[in-house]
């Protein structure tokens, strides 16, 4: 079970969160024009990664933020978290 | 019967506690402090079970974890569970136990023909063998395999034992408490380390216990209870003896499972039976210790054929001979401590040493004590039945592939010690990369990835000095570093016999024309030959190896079995054992009843069951209850004899001609506020939402960004910046992730905050055409006219002294109002309700009239909207704005979802008027088509009209938009059912919607 530290609570077990995907995807935005294919990979297609991996999280059972999680999906080795509005550098 | 094994004195059992037990239907006493296998022992009993493929006789072969054979099946209290090992087992009075995998019984197994027939059984014989004809499978060789396998019974019964779940967290967690668990627990413990400290046994210290040394001035034995009461008397550390830690996970978790009561004859009130402890550790230090390994000859599973370790074990701890004529088989110097035990108890052992002129201290103790020691001797072979009653032994030439002449010579047991394994298990399992160490023939660990090390036998370091010294060292560096604090302990001057270096001899070759088995894994039957088979028959990789032959594959994990393994593949491919590598090690390290994983979420346990607020009216008025998620829901309520259809049909019907109320409370409910709310609905739903006026309600839906509806439900501008929204029960919880996501990560400029709401508010939806009625008694001070509450119409009210929120919403077609209230004045509300709709003729309605009056509305719900529906194909394309953007409107204008003959919903009459249609079931064109009958749609949702009295289903259908007054057939193969059918609208019942805003 990951231990995985909340930028908001500090350091919780995996069982209080909920994955959400690949951080670095960004919703177009509302009201644009947008090609089938721009939608399709923003809808459908994701990297899957083997190492370094910003992805989503939801401290569902804590505080209730979506966080940024830099996690090896190869080791589970978790790098850094970062609260939704800190931009992944 | 007497303990005719059991020695006058010694060991640590108490002797004044005579404990009573059974085996095998036979009474045996023993003493407290004994394991089962001891008792045993002590009582002449060699045969205990019968192998698994051959079903050969089997005896004890180990004194603990390691125990490949004497696996019983336990009856305790009542209970039984399957697969216990007789040598962890702990006696206690009234055990029972029997003997598994032999039938009619142990003494005459009926499946031991397999052992005449066994050069019909070599390695992949499953495979092989039981390939064709496939007719035989289902008569004849899967019952054959079914009696055959499997180790032990489990019982059907509900298990009545509690398990319980415990979470912990410690600087320092030591895995064992021999020497090295013992000293690096001491000098953490002493830096103010949280430490806990596990052994798997019920008494600490490990290989103290049974080995010749002094520490300090006190013998290991009691520096070891010394260091142990200290410890215990520690606040800032946790013992626990009967702990078995099994399992190293990600992220340095860890887990345990502590056997509380498994020892005792009844598990103590209130107290589990077994605890799990998830244990996360900031440094871990693997004390596990190390296995002795046997070596490899001719019939070495024969009962009385034993590790040299265990023997000595028997003697040291239980006072328990396991033979009296014993043979010592032994390639180090480990075989001489077992014998010079049995010298010092009045037994004469004869020592065969691989090795041919060895010299060390204790190889001249026990030349001092004239114990007959035969250097480079070797056993061929163990002979006997169901118990060694001699030994075929033989001179091996120095290069260790000549026998000489074979001798046989009287003996009752045969104790082999062929060196040390490292038990690397946990090591292995955190990610460390084992390397392997020449010296030892065996893996260590290597170069650790997670916060782990290893100390002692577990990291090949066999002798207690440098054991002691490192741990003391590992325990101070890794505490001090944890708590700033050091404390350092002097370390003690340590006495202990020196002993030489050890044989690399493994396997004692065939004489010629014999071929003796020689086993390798003993519980799986896993022999010399069947490797060789594998290794011929093209396998190379040591994992197909393992699984083919099914080598290290049985309950002990290969605990004894792997290394002599890859040392026969590493001898036949001609490779060096790390080019051979070893086979992954997973948890758990030892098996672990299922009771402690699933801990207490069983039963009604396993998950929340949520009542709402009026829960204890419902039950007493007869409500029968249904799952809704984890909410317990009233799905009808019975009168007198009725049935669940014939009720279902007076509450819906009663709806439709007087008023109904029903309990909504498990409604979802997000409270929204703030100045951008408006904006955030907007975005979310499909129609417009900036021009709600306050005091309006609006039913919206909300689609995934892949354009499949996620939702519906109603939402209620309470004032200018706060609004109420509702989602259906099941998707509560997603919902309001859903929302939080947009407003954190999406849109975060959007200043609005959402809470759940959905326990704070107790519901219930009063429905029918006298629904007004009902209403007007209860808030007599509000205009609750059409015209004062008009159709989604939202007002606050006063029900007798408490504040409700009434909204004129309708889910069943009907004159319609939900109200709602805190969910502390839920039960006087209902009262209130009831009371108030007397004289109306009011009836409480479950889910099921429920339903009904929805399906004959062609309302959709969660059978409609199941994530693979889109609006249109739910008729909700109305509700899609066309001026703004929302969340899934660009995946509508993909091609599927804008296909001509797009799916959509229906409804679905039987032309007989009479036969229910199953729902699930398929609408096809021709019911005499041949398969696979291309499938035209499914139905979601079936009831009985009570409107029209007939049933009534609505179906998702292919073209349904242009299949109106088609005739169809609905197909049911699972319940044998071909029903024609007429394809009609949705909107079964008042399709202009004309009643909800009378
Ligand atoms: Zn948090």
């Amino acid at each position: 079970m990951l231990h995985i530290k909340c930028p908001h609570c500090g350091m919780r077990s995996q069982n209080e969160f909920s994955y959400g995907g690949d951080a670095t995807v960004k919703r177009p935005e509302l009201g644009k024009e947008i090609s089938d294919q721009d939608w399709d990979n923003f809808v459908y297609n994701r990297k899957s990664l083997r190492g370094k991996h910003w992805e989503l999280w939801q401290h569902l059972s804590g505080c209730r933020q979506w966080i940024k999680v830099q996690r090896d999906t190869a080791t589970h080795e978790i790098f850094k978290t970062l609260k939704a509005n800190e931009e992944i550098s | 019967m007497t303990q005719s094994f059991r020695l006058e004195s010694g060991g640590l059992i108490n002797r004044d506690k005579k404990i009573s037990f059974k085996f095998n239907g036979k009474n045996y006493y023993g003493y407290e402090g004994d394991t089962l296998a001891s008792a045993l022992i002590a009582n002449g009993v060699h045969l205990i079970g019968r192998s698994f493929k051959y079903h050969r006789p089997r005896g004890f072969f180990g004194a603990g974890v390691d125990e490949p054979y004497a696996i019983v099946q336990l009856y305790r209290n009542g209970e039984t569970e399957p697969n216990i090992k007789a040598t962890e087992q702990e006696l206690f009075e009234g055990l029972e136990a029997k003997s598994v995998n032999c039938w009619p019984s142990v003494n005459f197994d009926v499946g031991a023909i397999n052992n005449f027939l066994k050069i019909f059984l070599p390695a992949g014989f499953y495979y092989k063998t039981f390939m064709w004809p496939k007719s035989f499978w289902y008569k004849i060789y899967e019952p054959f395999i079914r009696r055959a396998a499997g180790l032990g019974t489990a019982s059907i019964k509900h298990d009545k034992e509690r398990y319980e779940h415990k979470y912990e967290y410690c600087d320092v967690l030591i895995t064992g408490s021999g020497p090295s668990g013992l000293a690096s627990a001491y000098s953490a413990a002493k830096n103010g380390a949280k430490v806990i400290l596990a052994e798997d046994k019920s008494r600490f210290g490990g290989t103290l216990l049974t080995s010749e040394v002094n520490i300090g001035n006190q013998s290991g034995k009691e520096w070891a209870d010394s260091i142990i009461s200290e410890l215990k008397e520690m606040p800032n550390v946790t013992v626990k003896n009967r702990s078995q830690v099994f399992g190293y996970y990600d992220h340095n978790m860890l887990v345990m499972s502590e056997r509380i009561s498994d020892h005792l004859p009844k598990t103590k009130k209130f107290h589990p039976k077994q605890r799990l402890w998830y244990i996360r550790a900031k440094e871990v230090l693997i004390s596990s210790g190390s296995i002795e390994r046997p070596i490899v000859f001719g019939n070495n599973d024969t009962p009385g054929v034993m590790l040299s370790s265990a023997a000595k074990e028997y003697m040291k701890v239980y006072g328990v001979l396991v033979g009296k004529k014993p043979l010592v088989f032994t390639n180090n110097d480990s075989g001489y401590e077992t014998a010079i035990e049995f010298k010092k108890n009045g037994i004469d052992p004869i020592i065969l040493d691989t090795r041919k002129e060895p010299q060390s201290e204790i190889i001249e103790e026990a030349k001092n004590m004239n114990i007959n020691i035969k250097n480079s001797y070797v056993v061929v072979a163990a002979q006997g039945y169901k118990k060694v009653k001699s030994a075929d032994i033989a001179k091996i030439s120095d290069n260790k592939e000549e026998l000489g002449s074979i001798e046989n010579i009287e003996c009752d047991c045969i104790c082999v010690s062929g060196f040390w394994t490292p038990t690397i298990h946990l090591a292995s399992q955190s990610g460390n990369k084992t390397k392997f160490n020449e010296d030892i023939d065996a893996f260590v660990p290597g170069i650790s990835k997670q916060n782990e090390k290893t100390l002692g036998a577990a990291n090949g370091i066999y002798t207690l000095e440098e054991t002691l010294k490192d741990s003391f060292e590992k325990g101070n560096q890794l505490s001090k570093k944890i708590t700033n604090n050091e404390n350092k302990v002097s370390f003690p001057n340590v006495v202990e016999k020196k002993s030489t270096v050890h044989d690399k001899f493994w396997c004692v070759p065939l004489p010629k024309g014999k071929n003796y088995k020689r086993f390798l894994d003993f519980q799986n039957d896993v022999a010399v030959s069947d490797i060789e088979i594998a290794l011929k028959e093209g396998y190379r990789s040591i994992e197909h190896v393992k699984r083919y032959t099914t080598l290290g594959m049985a309950t002990d994990q290969g605990k004894t079995s792997n290394l002599n393994g890859l040392q026969l593949v590493s001898k036949i491919e001609n490779k060096v054992v790390p080019a051979v590598g070893h086979t992954t090690f997973r948890p758990p390290y030892s098996p672990v009843s299922i009771g402690a994983i699933v801990g207490r979420e069983v039963g009604k346990h396993s998950k929340p069951t949520r009542k709402s607020p009026m829960h204890s009216w419902h039950e007493k008025n007869n409500a029968v209850f249904v799952d809704a998620g984890v909410w317990l829901r009233p799905r009808y309520y019975k009168r007198g004899e009725e049935n669940l259809f014939e009720a279902s049909k007076r509450e819906a019907k009663n709806v439709r001609t007087n008023v109904g109320v029903c309990d909504v409370t498990t409604l979802g409910k997000i409270d929204i506020k703030g100045p951008d709310a408006a904006e955030l609905l907007n975005r979310v739903y499909t129609n417009a939402w900036l021009k709600l006026p306050v005091g309006k309600a609006r039913y919206g839906v909300m689609l995934r960004e892949d354009g499949i509806v996620m939702d519906d439900g109603t939402t209620t501008r309470i004032s200018e910046n706060h609004y109420h929204m509702t989602t259906t029960t099941a998707q509560a919880a997603n919902v309001l992730s859903h929302l939080e996501y947009y407003l954190q990560l999406v849109w975060p400029e959007l200043n609005v905050n959402v809470v759940s709401t959905t326990e704070q508010w107790a519901g219930a939806a009063i429905a029918g055409p006298k629904s007004r009625e009902v209403l007007k008694k209860l808030f007599p001070k509000s205009d609750v006219t059409n015209e004062g509450l008009p159709f989604m119409g939202y007002m606050e009210g006063d029900l007798f002294g408490v504040k409700a929120k009434i909204f004129r919403i309708s889910f069943s077609g009907e004159l319609a109002y939900e109200v709602n209230v805190e969910s502390d004045n839920g039960y006087f509300m209902w009262e209130k309700i009831i009371e108030a709709g007397e004289e109306f003729g009011i009836q409480p309605y479950g889910t099921e009239a429920l339903s009904t009056l929805r399906i004959e509305m062609g309302h959709v719900a969660g059978s409609e909207l199941d994530g693979r529906t889109i609006p249109y194909d739910n008729s909700l394309e109305g509700l899609l704005s066309k001026k703004k953007d929302f969340i899934g409107k660009r995946s509508l204008s993909r091609k599927a979802f804008a296909a001509e003959d797009r799916q959509k919903i229906v409804g679905v009459v039987p032309l007989d008027k009479k036969t229910s249609i199953p729902e699930g079931s398929h609408l096809v064109k021709d019911s005499n088509a041949p398969l696979p009958n291309p499938k035209l749609g499914y139905i979601s949702a079936s009831c009985w009209s009570v409107e029209y009295d007939n049933p009534f289903s609505l179906a998702i259908l292919k073209d349904g938009k242009n299949m109106i007054g088609e005739k169809l057939f609905v197909m049911s193969p699972l319940k044998d059912k071909v029903i024609p059918v007429e394809i009609v609208s949705s909107h079964y019942v008042d399709p202009k919607g004309e009643r909800v805003r009378s």
